[in-house]
């Protein structure tokens, strides 16, 4: 069995300034040994650890589609040791790249559902890449109607933009897209909060309809009624947490809410799992 | 089971026999305790020591250990890319390990032996190990391992258990690793396999420390963990780690680079769930940022979140190592009590 820490060695092929601030960058890696990519062969929802020689690792999630082949893409805040250092990086340099870890998104199993995909701030990335992977033709006829809400501060915050204004032009997704505020006067989309434009663009929760759900605590906090209220029942809807890691494994202890661990028994969870979790914070 | 008899004035010259084939590790000295720690090839294991303050995990799982090398030099082809860190991986043998903490490996071994993972660091370690232990006759005060699952003659994890017989040891050899063991010291002398049964009644009989624990797979965690207790229990709490440090069955660590120019080390350390650096996210939020949230998960994790994912008994051996160097007195007994007798109001 291959050494569960051992990162696979990759290269930067690609960075992109992602917000207006610039403190969000998207990064796509190449492997350095292609047979590591398909080794590293991986579902919507999962993350990795990037692994910088020297500055240490952190777990970042999965921004790429596995139905985009030739490279891994990560979308990446700038906050501490990791990823400031990761933010001067060069295209060219050589880092690690270790996973893929954690559970998914169980979209294999929601063939013939509608699927509402809500997302705030930059914990879209995972989404990003339920989006683009439902959104392939042969994916997208095997599911039912697919709704998207993201929300962001303000419109320079949206994430993969050029991409999202494609994406709302079609009529196989209800995109909305929502800012906290904006005195942008093209703004042509919605303003307020995620929770708000739930309430009003989500279709009714049914038997057939499910939720995936990921955004900072208070997003979370207040989208859940919001959710209840529109029919969605506990275990039709799916949310992935954050917690600090290091091993991503499931063996260093540091991550876990109650008995389960958020790297290998998450990050994704059913509400209605949650609901049994004990509340950290308290 | 082969039941060898090793008279005492053949002890040493068997150690010695062992030391071509083996690195040995056992308690010694050290200033005004025993530790466990690789012996010298003059040392020989010191039988008469009660307890060490620290458990032998660090033979399987050092406090700080190298797990991978790299180079950050931009000349070096190979630079920034993750190397095997130098390791050995020769047998080795623990002499005269208490079963308590014999059965702390087994239990650990489940969180680093997993059907999705295996940790290669800790597992090719603990197999190539060779484990002779040896049965408490004269346990301390602070030992409850009866009521967690253990016992002074309890064989899980060993190879070989040995009985203090005055003027030899009878050694139980327990798997063929263990007979090898022996056959490799030079002990053949058949022993005597009746002695083990009384002599372990008589060390259990000792053993007058009872904690409660039954109740507690059939809680309720949510209930637990709202508990009104949790904050008064943890007043005196210091937050220190210790206890965490000393236990056998504590294996939570961290993962850090050492850098010496432009060469580095990717270390893993053990660490402390009574740190709050250990759960801090970047944002500086923090799910712990509170004394008893983090002494509250120490003693969940033992006796409630592990109870239920395992289903083998607490993550506790009753070692005692904790209560007897606990700053604060903070004992794991009287915690497990009131746990196990909680009620949540209705
Ligand atoms: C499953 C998952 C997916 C994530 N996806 C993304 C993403 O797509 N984009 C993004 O920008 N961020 C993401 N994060 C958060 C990201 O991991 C942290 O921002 C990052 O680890 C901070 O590292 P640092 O060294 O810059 O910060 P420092 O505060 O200096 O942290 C030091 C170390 O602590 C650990 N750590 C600190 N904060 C966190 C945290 N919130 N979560 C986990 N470990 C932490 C890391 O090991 C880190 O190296 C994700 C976290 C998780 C758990
Ligand atoms: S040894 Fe005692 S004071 Fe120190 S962290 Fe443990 S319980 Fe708290
Ligand atoms: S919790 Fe305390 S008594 Fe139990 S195994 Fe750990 S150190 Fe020993
Ligand atoms: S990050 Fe190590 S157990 Fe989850």
């Amino acid at each position: 069995m291959q050494n569960p820490y051992k990162a696979y060695p990759v290269r930067i092929d690609d960075i992109q300034v992602a917000t207006a601030d610039k403190t969000l960058r998207t990064f796509k890696f190449v492997f350095l040994n292609p047979e590591d990519e398909e080794k590293f062969s991986y579902h919507v929802g999962q993350f990795a650890e990037l692994s910088i020689p020297g500055q240490g690792e952190i777990p970042i999630g999965i921004a790429s589609s596995p139905s985009e082949k030739g490279f891994v893409m990560f979308t990446v805040f700038r906050t501490g040791k990791v990823t400031s250092h990761l933010h001067n990086m060069k295209v060219g340099d050589i880092m690690g790249l270790r996973g893929p870890l954690g559970n998914w998104y169980p979209i294999e199993n929601l063939e013939g559902k509608n699927i509402v995909i809500i997302g705030a701030g930059f914990a879209f990335t995972t989404l990003r890449s339920t989006i683009k992977y439902l959104l392939e033709p042969e994916n997208r006829k095997r599911y039912g109607r697919l709704d998207v809400i993201y929300g962001a501060r303000n419109p320079g915050m949206i994430l993969y933009k050029d991409e999202l204004v494609e994406w709302e032009k079609r009529d196989d997704i209800n995109l909305n897209l929502t800012v906290d505020g904006t005195d942008d006067p093209d703004w042509k989309y919605h303003t307020g909060f995620v929770p708000t434009i739930t309430e009003t663009q989500a279709p009714q929760g049914d038997d057939d309809t499910y939720a995936i759900l990921c955004g900072p605590p208070m997003m979370l906090k207040f989208t859940k009624p919001v959710l209840d209220k529109l029919g969605y029942q506990a275990d039709h809807i799916f949310m992935s947490l954050e917690n600090r890691m290091k091993c991503g494994i499931g063996m260093c202890g540091r991550c876990n809410i109650g008995k389960e661990l958020v790297c290998k028994d998450g990050p994704v969870f059913t509400l209605d799992k949650l609901n049994e979790m004990p509340e950290e914070d308290q | 089971m082969k039941v060898i008899k090793i008279d005492k004035n053949i002890w040493a010259g068997g150690i010695d026999s062992l030391r071509s084939g083996y690195r040995l590790f056992g308690p010694v000295m050290q200033g005004d305790a025993h530790e466990y720690k690789e012996l010298t090839s003059d040392e020989t294991p010191d039988m008469a020591y009660t307890n060490t303050r620290l458990s032998p995990k660090s033979v399987v799982f050092p406090q700080s250990e190298p797990m991978f090398t790299y180079s950050l030099d931009e000349n070096n082809p190979e630079h920034h890319i993750l190397k095997d860190a130098p390791k050995d991986y020769s047998p080795r043998a623990v002499i005269g390990m208490r079963p308590c903490d014999a059965k702390a490996l087994s239990l650990v071994r489940m969180n680093f032996d997993t059907e999705e993972y295996r940790d290669p660091f800790w597992m090719n370690s603990y197999d190539a190990t060779t484990f002779v232990g040896l049965a408490c006759d004269s346990p301390c005060e602070t030992c409850f391992c009866t009521s967690a699952g253990c016992g002074p003659y309890h064989e899980e994890g060993f190879d070989v258990l040995l009985s203090d017989c005055g003027d030899a040891y009878e050694a139980k050899a327990l798997t063929e690793k263990g007979e090898k063991l022996l056959a490799a010291a030079g002990w053949t002398a058949e022993g005597d396999a009746s002695v083990f049964e009384p002599k372990k009644a008589e060390a259990e009989a000792k053993i007058v420390c009872k904690v409660e624990s039954s109740n507690l797979r059939g809680k309720n965690s949510l209930d637990l963990y709202d508990a009104p207790f949790w904050k008064e229990l943890s007043f005196a709490c210091i937050n220190c780690g210790t206890c965490t440090y000393a236990c056998p069955t504590c294996w939570c660590f961290d993962i850090q680079d050492e850098n010496k120019g432009t060469e580095g080390v990717r270390m893993r350390n053990w660490d402390s769930c009574m740190t709050s650096l250990f759960t801090l996210h970047g944002s500086g939020h923090n799910p712990r940022d509170q004394k008893h949230q983090r002494f509250r998960q120490r003693f969940m994790h033992k006796l409630k979140y592990f109870v239920d994912k395992y289903d083998k008994g607490l993550m506790c051996v009753g070692c005692g190592r904790c209560v007897q160097q606990c700053p604060a007195n903070i004992d794991i007994r009287t915690i497990c009590n009131k746990m196990n007798g909680y009620e949540a109001a209705s």
